[in-house]
């Protein structure tokens, strides 16, 4: 045991208590929670600061909406629901498709209106958020997978992950959708993360669960050594999110469109340690690096230019 | 990140609470076990006086904070008689009064004593030298025997023991065979010692005490030389010269005056008795302090209500469970539903006891999370289902007693006394986390909550837990101190090396 926790520290492994305690506690006011907590808030504070995120179709914040929305979708083959509050991928539901009345989820299933209205009502009442509180709900653009990423994921669309520490991106995975998790790319879901070379932009090792996995589970593609399109602009997106949110240990969740390039998804306060694993290394000696060394009063492409320079596999 | 405020605030509750715990271990004897038991000694002294239809004064000398012992309770009983207590120069004395009494007259004087643990008080300084000169030839003699006795000594103490041997000596020298002449009994050397003493200038007294013994009925006292230094009393056995006084011995009062004194009556006769009596050692405790007047009783929650005590023996338990959640969560690493609930489990568990606890827990659980998904179907709004779900619970909860009851199965009836809204909870968070997560989630936090649950409950349900929280609530500092810390914790926590175990591999 006491071999594990010296070999976890040498290599710099974060755990939950420091990432708490020394990072998120210290570099994340409370106050600036709301920003990333409500996905609707950091939606338009990005389209505010000019980031490229998914359309907003629509925003229900009462029930009496949900019949609007009806019409307002009357027209969209696929979209996207998202809970405002909802944590973890919780409440977030797919439409891929539509036969008429009946509308296709990512995982294959058919629901009708009244599933939907049953779904986005439970959203309205709280069941996703993290308090119960009520909330809103948004109904966005549904992310269109870039071909080249389609071969290793199965149905959802493949997001990256960055955490961002003080304005320098620190480490990146990118997170795959598989069967198990049912087309979502929510690790915990059971998605597989590749942890990216951050110079370079290359895919390393994955991980599901706590595993390491070298092919992808459902399409069978090796997972290794491929290139992540756009991105020098995805490092660019990632370190502005500090500039715009002021929270200094931030989780970026990025997609990349098909049509519109890099789109920011959402951002997180508190970021998980999963990306560890698929990255092979940890993240506290990056962190500490950045402490130590870095001068946050670069600039954008001098924080960049840090983290590829010191950041590859 | 600076951690010294964080260290203070430790420290202080750490001292606060362990200054009140020692406190009331070792000076006030509360036992750190349940069910302790002391003894204390009872001495009583009966006094009868025959009455002649006058007016009849009867006076004993009583217990006045004796050296070594506290004085927990006391009694005075008298049939018709009018009682004053005075105090005068350290000394108490009992005083009976009648206007007319006629026959043998009978009083009672109790007191309940227990030996001091620490912090003796003993009697009060001397008021001053008796300036009673002695008369020719005595005083001349004195002053020989004193010059002699202090060329031999070198203080209070030592001055004292070479008296004691010089009187003690079987062929004196003729200073002090002129003292002894008049009689060389315990009690006469005694004086004598004192008188001489104060001719040298030491504050001194006779002092009687009692050997504290067993069922005696007819105890007797003896002398004991009492002698201030200047700081402190002194006690000699002037029979050795020894100083110090023996722990079963009560000084039962000091002074020149006799035990017992009558006016008006005739033929007084005085009897002591001592016993001992065995007492819980708890209450002991709160006798002593309050013999002591300390203030920390009007802090203790042995004074409230005992209804309300009922209710805190329970409430001083979720602080110990609140401890062993932050220990499980954040450093071994647990996964619950919700961060007090298992506490919550834990309390109902008390009621249930452990086994059947657990498996009604279980059971109702899976029963609620299979209805709640049926439930589901029906697409019910939030708080609707919710309320569903408990209704549907209560029903599972009167199955299963019913269903028990039947089967003659006795346990299964107090499932009823499972908090309604903790299961509902419980199936709500269990079903949510099914839904989005996945089943092995699900049953791993399910699983992870039973686990903290059991084990709080484990060591909530142990008497002497339940006990020490309850007497010693100070504990609550000590263990608000160790959260604190925990607090701070930023190790890893124990389930993260099974986490990381990729990253922690040998070869990685």
């Amino acid at each position: 045991m006491l071999e594990v926790r010296r070999r976890l520290r040498e290599r710099g492994v974060l755990g939950i208590n420091r990432r708490n305690s020394a990072y998120v506690r210290l570099w994340n006011p409370r106050r600036l929670y709301p920003l990333v907590d409500d996905k609707l808030r950091t939606k338009e504070l990005a389209i505010a600061s000019g980031m490229p995120v998914p359309e907003l179709y629509a925003v229900v914040t009462a029930q009496h909406d949900v019949r609007g929305l009806r019409k307002a979708l009357a027209d969209r083959e696929q979209f996207v629901v998202k809970p405002a509050h909802g944590s973890g991928g919780n409440g977030i539901l797919i439409i891929i498709g539509r036969r008429g009345e009946l509308y296709l989820k990512s995982s294959g299933a058919v629901m009708d209106w009244a599933e939907l209205d049953h779904h986005i009502s439970n959203a309205l009442s709280g069941l996703y958020s993290l308090g119960g509180q009520r909330d809103r709900v948004l109904v966005e653009y549904f992310v269109q997978s870039e071909p080249e990423l389609e071969k290793i994921s199965y149905r959802g669309v493949p997001d990256i992950r960055l955490i961002v520490y003080r304005g320098f991106p620190a480490m990146a995975m990118i997170r795959l959708p598989t069967h198990l998790s049912d087309g979502k790319a929510n690790l915990h879901l059971g998605a597989v993360g590749v942890g990216i070379d951050l110079s370079q932009g290359v895919t390393l090792q994955g991980v599901q669960g706590t595993e390491v996995v070298v092919l992808h589970p459902d399409t069978g593609n090796c997972l290794e050594g491929l290139e992540i399109p756009h991105w020098d602009q995805i490092l660019k997106l990632a370190a502005e999110c500090f500039d715009m949110t002021g929270l200094g240990y931030l989780g970026v969740d990025l997609v990349i469109d098909q049509k519109h390039g890099p789109l920011i998804l959402e951002l997180n306060a508190r970021p998980g340690l999963a990306i560890q694993i698929a990255n092979g290394t940890g993240l506290h000696s990056r962190l500490e690096l950045i402490d130590e060394h870095a001068d946050t009063s670069d600039s954008l492409e001098e924080r960049i230019a840090f983290a590829r320079q010191h950041f590859a596999a | 990140m600076k951690k010294l405020p964080l260290y203070l605030t430790v420290g202080v509750l750490v001292v606060v609470g362990l200054a009140f715990i020692l406190y009331k271990v070792m000076v006030l004897g509360f036992p750190l076990r349940p069910e302790g038991e002391s003894s204390v000694w009872t001495v009583q002294a009966r006094f009868t006086v025959d009455g002649h239809t006058r007016p009849v004064k009867a006076i004993l000398q009583i217990l006045s904070s004796p050296p070594g012992f506290t004085v927990l309770d006391e009694n005075f009983v008298s049939r018709g008689f009018g009682l004053t207590i005075v105090e005068e120069a350290g000394a108490r004395e009992a005083q009976w009064a009648i206007r007319r009494a006629a026959g043998r007259q009978t009083f009672y004087y109790q007191a309940v004593v227990t030996p001091e643990l620490i912090g003796a008080r003993g009697p009060s300084a001397p008021t001053g030298l008796d300036n009673e000169r002695l008369e020719e030839p005595y005083a001349t003699a004195a002053e020989a025997v004193v010059a002699q006795v202090r060329a031999q000594s070198a203080d209070v103490s030592t001055f004292t023991a070479e008296l004691l041997r010089h009187l003690n000596d079987p062929e004196p020298d003729e200073n002090t065979a002129l003292f002894l002449a008049a009689g060389r009994s315990l009690g006469q050397r005694v004086e004598i010692a004192v008188s001489l003493l104060e001719t040298g200038g030491i504050s001194a007294r006779a002092a009687y005490g009692l050997y504290l013994e067993e069922g005696e009925r007819h105890a007797q006292f003896s002398p004991v030389l009492e002698v201030w230094d200047g700081d402190s009393w002194l006690w000699f056995s002037p029979e050795t010269g020894e100083e110090g006084l023996p722990e079963n011995v009560l000084i039962w009062w000091d002074g020149d005056k006799p035990l017992i004194d009558v006016v008006g009556g005739s033929n007084p006769e005085v009897e002591i008795s001592t016993w001992r009596n065995t007492v819980d050692a708890l209450q002991l405790a709160e006798r002593r302090a309050d013999a002591r007047q300390s203030r920390i009783m009007d802090l203790s929650l042995l004074r409230l209500p005992l209804q309300i005590q009922a209710v805190y023996q329970i409430l001083l338990l979720v602080p110990i469970g609140a401890f062993i959640m932050v220990l499980l969560r954040n450093v071994i690493g647990v996964k619950t539903f919700g961060t007090f609930m298992p506490v919550l489990v834990a309390l109902a568990f008390r009621e249930t006891r452990l086994v059947a606890g657990l498996v009604l827990f279980v059971l109702v659980v899976a029963l609620g999370v299979g209805l709640r998904f049926l439930l589901d179907r029906l697409r019910l709004l939030l708080v609707p289902r919710l309320a569903a779900v408990l209704i549907l619970v209560v029903l599972c909860l009167l199955t299963v007693s019913i269903l028990s009851h039947q089967l003659g199965l006795e346990t299964g009836l107090s499932v009823a006394l499972f908090p309604l809204v903790i299961l509902t909870i419980a199936i709500e968070r269990m079903s949510i986390v099914w839904e989005e997560v996945g089943p092995a989630e699900a049953i791993q936090q399910g699983l992870g909550t039973l686990a903290v649950a059991a084990l709080a409950y484990l060591i909530m349900s142990l008497s002497h837990v339940e006990y020490l929280v309850f007497v010693f609530p100070e504990i609550l500092l000590l263990l608000l101190a160790a959260v604190l810390l925990l607090g701070r914790y930023s190790g890893y926590r124990l389930l993260e090396f099974v986490r990381f175990r990729a990253l922690g591999a040998d070869d990685a």
